[in-house]
């Protein structure tokens, strides 16, 4: 190697100092050039100017029309705080979570133990079960309105049992049904990831357990619950951004999150807010504020999980 | 939710092809078999009720009228959507979208992917990074600034280019192309470079053919965000000409449903339509359908 070096060193000289600037193929720049274009255009830049708005008094113009943006700290964000309808809308994130997260898990982890073994139409169950996940929200919340209103098959099956007011238009039942609506749409996803993790549980815990004379249920507590836990650690972070970013459901299902603002959600609110209303500021300021709180309650998890470890 | 349910028995439409287990060990069977059977129905009951919806001539809620009565069906709630929210234009619409996102997310994805695996140059751990970062970057913090951006500062509301910019590459897709190229060995591209060959030659005639999978991978996972998204296409279209599917039937579910004389069937018409190519990508191609990669590449 040492030998064709010392063959060629102009070559090598002005190869040295070219990749000591661009890096031995400055080609790759070019070639990434459109990505890194795309990410400074379309995340950094929206990013810093959503941190920008929020600080600021900003109302929309007609392009190219200036108009002074004054400085006003903390204003939209006291305007946010003041809401109560933005109170509303974390509490009914909370219930959210309070129903989506337990029943995720139950359900997602019952399906896919039973998925997990020699079944017969196998491919089948799990294809149906991915349905829901890869099709457009606004196409099947169409039928969840046609099966829950007040005249729905779910109530007529239901007969004097059947809620009033209706599910959807119920300020108690609105949040939860959509609660239920996202778990059912999700499900087919955390199924397959916790049959990753139950693939990954190793065979000897559970003849371990048999031969202690475990029952099976006993098992599937001691053995499969600890051996699936980073797959609910998931499960519980990816209902917490899911949670946050609600929009189409409290839109569609609910009407614009009613009854009453009882399911209304934080984006629906900055889409209310911010292009209804006018009032970019203060959309932005509850989008900074939305994701402070996923990273903190990311953030608290993350450490509790630490800690138990 | 499913035990109250007629007996639809979706377990007869089974695959051709798929290979039966043994029958040994029944009774331990049994359960897992029911369990999955209530699971399969709850899952596709409201998509077989969709389509029954959408064929009745009049709606009929009761529990005879989920079953397919041939007295009460017809396509007339197919003509009535199509008639409020022309179909034909909306799917083009849709098509555009989602093509636009495909082809960018293809093209410069590949070109991104293949400088991240295999070329050294400055700035590539700094790009690598940051290609991990926006994936935990939430919509919803981008979504007025994009707006304001887009909309506002550009002026392309109600124009392709507004919808497809904020999605034109898929970072998982990207992140999918840096795998697969990485997986290459450098020395196969060595010995092009030493013949004095340029590396857009070398990704596009040896490394491409040897990733052909990944490209196909990422084409699917990149098609489903665009053609179910809702939200920013709905922000930025108020144009009923330029408006996808999706945004069209959900303007028609929260404002002109009202006055439809079947307001029901005809969502249910629409639904069908906006689901079908979605389902039928999904089934012929599940195979290349992997969860990690389905996490952020789908969104609701």
């Amino acid at each position: 190697m040492t030998t064709v070096v010392s063959h060629r060193p102009p070559a090598v000289a002005r190869r040295g100092l070219a990749s000591r600037v661009l890096g031995r193929q400055p080609e790759g720049i070019l070639l990434s050039l459109p990505y890194a274009v795309f990410i400074v255009a379309l995340y950094a830049y929206p990013l810093g100017l959503a941190v920008w708005m929020s600080f600021h008094k900003y109302i929309f113009t007609a392009p190219g029309v200036s108009v002074p943006r004054p400085w006003v700290g903390l204003d939209n964000y006291e305007n946010v705080l003041g809401d109560p309808a933005l109170r509303q809308a974390f509490v009914n994130i909370g219930i959210f979570l309070i129903i989506n997260v337990p029943l995720t898990v139950a359900l997602s982890l019952l399906l896919a133990t039973a998925l997990n073994a020699a079944i017969p139409f196998r491919t089948f169950f799990r294809t149906s079960y991915f349905v829901p996940y890869v099709t457009a929200s606004v196409a099947v919340v169409g039928v969840w309105l046609f099966l829950f209103y007040s005249d729905g098959l779910i109530n007529k099956v239901l007969g004097p049992l059947a809620p009033d007011p209706s599910w959807l238009i119920n300020e108690r039942l609105a949040m939860p049904s959509i609660a239920v609506y996202v778990t059912w749409k999700q499900l087919g996803f955390f199924i397959l990831l916790y049959l990753a993790a139950l693939q990954n549980v190793s065979k000897e815990l559970y003849e371990a357990a048999a031969v202690d004379g475990a029952s099976r249920w006993r098992s599937f507590w001691a053995v499969t619950v600890p051996g699936v836990r980073p797959a609910t650690t998931l499960v519980l972070l990816l209902a917490i951004i899911t949670g946050a970013n609600l929009f189409t459901e409290p839109y569609l299902l609910t009407n614009g999150g009613g009854p009453n603002g009882r399911s209304a959600t934080p984006v629906l609110l900055m889409y209310q807010r911010g292009i209804e209303q006018g009032h970019p500021d203060v959309a932005a300021a509850i989008g900074v504020l939305l994701v402070i709180g996923v990273l903190i309650i990311a953030g608290v998890q993350r450490f509790v999980e630490r800690g138990r470890d | 939710m499913a035990d109250t349910l007629p007996a639809t028995t979706p377990t007869d439409r089974v695959p051709i092809g798929v290979t039966q287990a043994r029958p040994p060990r029944r009774a331990r069977l049994w359960w897992r078999i029911v369990v999955l059977a209530i699971g399969a129905v709850a899952f596709l009951f409201p998509f077989y009720y969709m389509i029954i919806g959408s064929l009745q001539e009049r709606t009929d809620t009761s529990l005879k009228g989920a079953l397919p009565l041939p007295g009460n069906l017809g396509l007339h709630n197919y003509s009535q959507i199509n008639a409020a929210i022309n179909l034909g234009q909306t799917l083009l619409n849709s098509i555009i979208f989602t093509a636009g996102v495909v082809l960018g997310t293809v093209v410069f994805g590949i070109l991104a992917g293949y400088a991240l695996a295999q070329l050294q140059f400055r700035g590539r751990g700094l790009l690598f990074a940051a290609m991990l970062l926006i994936q935990v970057v939430p919509f919803q913090l981008l979504m007025i600034p994009l707006y304001v951006q887009i909309v506002r500062a550009y002026g392309l509301a109600d124009s392709y280019l507004g919808m497809i910019l904020p999605y034109l590459i898929n970072s998982v897709a990207v992140f999918v192309f840096r795998q697969y190229f990485l997986q290459l060995p450098p020395d196969l591209f060595n010995s092009a470079r030493i013949d004095g060959a340029s590396e857009l030659r070398i990704l596009w005639s040896v490394a491409l053919p040897l990733v052909r999978p990944a490209v196909l991978t990422a084409t699917l996972l990149t098609f489903i965000g665009p053609w179910n998204e809702f939200l920013w296409p709905f922000l930025v279209t108020k144009d009923h000409a330029k408006q996808p599917l999706a945004v069209a039937l959900a303007n028609y579910i929260s404002t002109v449903a009202a006055t439809a004389t079947n307001p029901y069937g005809a969502i249910l018409a629409g639904a069908c339509v906006l689901a079908a190519p979605a389902i039928a990508l999904f089934i012929a191609f599940q195979r290349h359908f992997v969860s990690t990669d389905l996490s952020s590449g789908v969104k609701g």
